[in-house]
């Protein structure tokens, strides 16, 4: 096992480091400078704020002081807000994403688990089909269209529910949490229901059965965590979705939380700050899928065993 | 000759696949109903330009936007534009990208999947491994980052996406051309002295054709719907073009007064995507695909 998690760990390394200088050196050669744009800049004033930001030394040089500052966790100061570090901006931002994401994932656990394995329990039957349809439904059915469509209704014509804001009114994570998890919830059922039905039909669910157990006892204690490995593995990834999803539900709610300012960075052309964010959540997203390939090991021992004979 | 004739002649007709996978694929009500709207979808957007009841861009000022009428079957926007127009001309455009984009993916993956699959040892291990470090990039965030730095430009949205489609399609296609290798009909092949090329040819890619087919059928949906949050995030494709993605955005903004400027151009994606889906299940199913997709 331990062997297993230094594997993984030395192959994520190098994903972060291709992160780090690909997004380096494209931000870098964007047309345009950080101050071309704005009204014209006295040569001398210019002058100093590229040697503040390090722009009047060569790429390379630039490359390795970004790196040194990266090991001292410093992602530099933002170009569009001065005064104010990536950091600052990236850690005012984090905790709202992070609780965003977090009723998200619980939502589309909750339901997509119990939808899924409740399929999963009478397959082709009405019970199987409706919440599969269901399912179908979430995942065509894209964040950015969800979320107007449920702020339409229960916002405006119902009026039950506040449309934007976070912490402001009560209620008002209910839209973007439900908005952001649907989709998940709907993976996460169609993996469950597959993992299940795999599980349920092995010879050692039907000793359980012989033995007499109820079928709640052999669905809970024996199938689940055999079945549930699927979306235990989907979730690294679906931490990257849901990243990428809390830049539109964001957007949508107003929520200030990384996604937006990601957004918003994009569109100011803030290259410090994009530099920053990408690095910022790409590394978030290398240890998320480290977690989860982790946990996947734990919980079959079967994956563990692929690197021990050295792969090819 | 004339005694090898009729085995042979068995043997084509023991071997028709494509015609066991229609038929089963003609019984799935579902994929279908997503093949049928599919070519409808695709018929309209070739004929979008005599199809079309108003020209692009034709505004009404004095009209404005009006709900669902005789004159204007689903309305029109603030500017007096046609939304059935509008969403024919944003399809033409949401499809181009969902089939070329694709077809990058296609391109890249199969050759690179079919050289590491067939080469084999160390450029194997080399180009897979390459392909796994790629695999756990967040790409979302580096396809957001690419239209920043390189402005917004259409074909870099259609490469860009390819880039990134293509790393599935490597793996299922390497595994393929893995297995198929070492089966023994090819080694009969081989045995009988068929040249390599014929081997490829006549064994390896029809036999790997059936992933293939399918995983492309559910690419597409992943591709649109990647080019629809770029567009709605206003990154993607910029007016005066126009796609479903960018109508979204537009809709969700005067959802309020406007409710069918985002209902509309909402159940034309929708639609196209549950489509696609669907019809890609089926294939898969019809085709006894295991696998492909992740």
């Amino acid at each position: 096992m331990l062997r297993f998690i230094l594997i993984r760990i030395l192959q994520a390394l190098p994903v972060i480091f291709v992160v780090i200088t690909a997004t380096f050196f494209l931000v870098r050669s964007a047309p345009g400078g950080p101050f071309d744009q704005e009204k014209v800049v006295i040569p001398e004033v210019k002058k100093a704020l590229e040697a503040q930001y390090r722009l009047d030394l060569p790429l390379h040089e630039q490359y390795i002081a970004y790196l040194g500052d990266l090991a001292h966790g410093d992602l530099g100061p933002s170009f569009k807000y001065p005064g104010r570090s990536v950091n600052e901006i990236l850690f005012a931002g984090l905790p709202v994403t992070a609780e965003l994401g977090l009723y998200a994932l619980i939502i589309a656990l909750c339901i997509g688990v119990t939808a899924g394995v409740f399929a999963s329990l009478r397959p082709n039957t009405a019970q199987d089909y409706v919440p599969m349809s269901l399912a179908m439904i979430g995942i065509c059915m894209p964040s950015f269209l969800l979320g107007p469509l449920l702020v339409l209704v229960f916002g405006i014509w119902l009026d039950w529910l506040p449309i934007t804001g976070w912490g402001d009114i009560p209620g008002d994570k209910i839209l973007p949490a439900v908005t952001l998890g649907s989709a998940y919830a709907a993976y996460i059922a169609r993996l469950s229901r597959a993992g299940m039905l795999e599980i349920l039909s092995q010879d050692y669910i039907r000793t359980a059965r012989a033995k007499g157990l109820p079928e709640w006892r052999v669905v809970i204690q024996h199938a689940l965590r055999g079945g549930l490995t699927p979306v235990i593995a989907f979730l690294g990834p679906a931490f990257a979705g849901l990243l990428a999803g809390s830049f539109v539900v964001e957007t949508i709610f107003q929520i200030p939380g990384l996604g937006r300012f990601y957004v918003q960075a994009a569109f100011n052309r803030d290259y410090t700050m994009i530099l920053g964010t990408t690095v910022f959540l790409s590394s978030l997203i290398v240890f998320f899928n480290l977690v989860s390939d982790i946990i996947a090991a734990w919980l079959n021992p079967r994956l563990r065993h692929q690197f021990q004979g050295g792969r090819s | 000759m004339s005694i090898v004739a009729p085995v042979f002649e068995n043997a084509e007709k023991g071997s028709s696949l494509w015609h066991d996978a229609w038929l089963r694929l003609r019984k799935n009500k579902l994929a279908l109903f997503g093949g049928s709207v599919m070519l409808f979808m695709v018929s309209v957007a070739l004929l979008t330009p005599w199809l079309a009841p108003y020209s692009y861009e034709a505004q009404n000022l004095d009209l404005g936007a009006s709900p669902p009428s005789a004159a204007h079957w689903l309305g029109t926007d603030i500017f007096g534009r046609d939304v059935l127009t509008q969403i024919m001309y944003g399809g033409r455009i949401s499809l181009a990208v969902g089939f070329i984009a694709t077809a990058v993916a296609l391109l890249i993956g199969v050759t690179w999947g079919a050289v590491a699959g067939y080469v084999g040892g160390r450029v194997d291990a080399i180009m897979m491994r390459l392909v796994d470090i790629l695999y756990a990039l967040p790409f979302m965030i580096f396809i957001v980052l690419l239209m920043v730095v390189f402005g917004r430009n259409i074909l870099l949205l259609f490469l860009a996406i390819g880039a990134v489609e293509w790393l599935t399609m490597a793996r299922i296609m390497r595994s393929q051309v893995q297995s198929l290798r070492q089966q023994e009909f090819v080694e009969a092949a081989v045995s009988v002295g068929l040249s390599p090329t014929a081997i490829i040819r006549k064994h390896v890619v029809p036999n790997a054709l059936g992933p293939i087919i399918v995983y492309t059928t559910l690419t597409i949906p992943s591709v649109m719907l990647l080019e629809a949050f770029l567009s709605f995030l206003g990154l993607g494709i910029q007016p005066p073009a126009t796609s479903w993605g960018l109508l979204i955005s537009y809709g969700a903004e005067t959802m309020e007064e406007y409710p069918w400027l985002l209902i509309f151009p909402g159940c034309a994606l929708t639609l196209t995507l549950f489509s696609l889906n669907f019809l890609g299940d089926g294939l898969r199913d019809a085709l006894d695909v295991r696998g492909s997709k992740d």
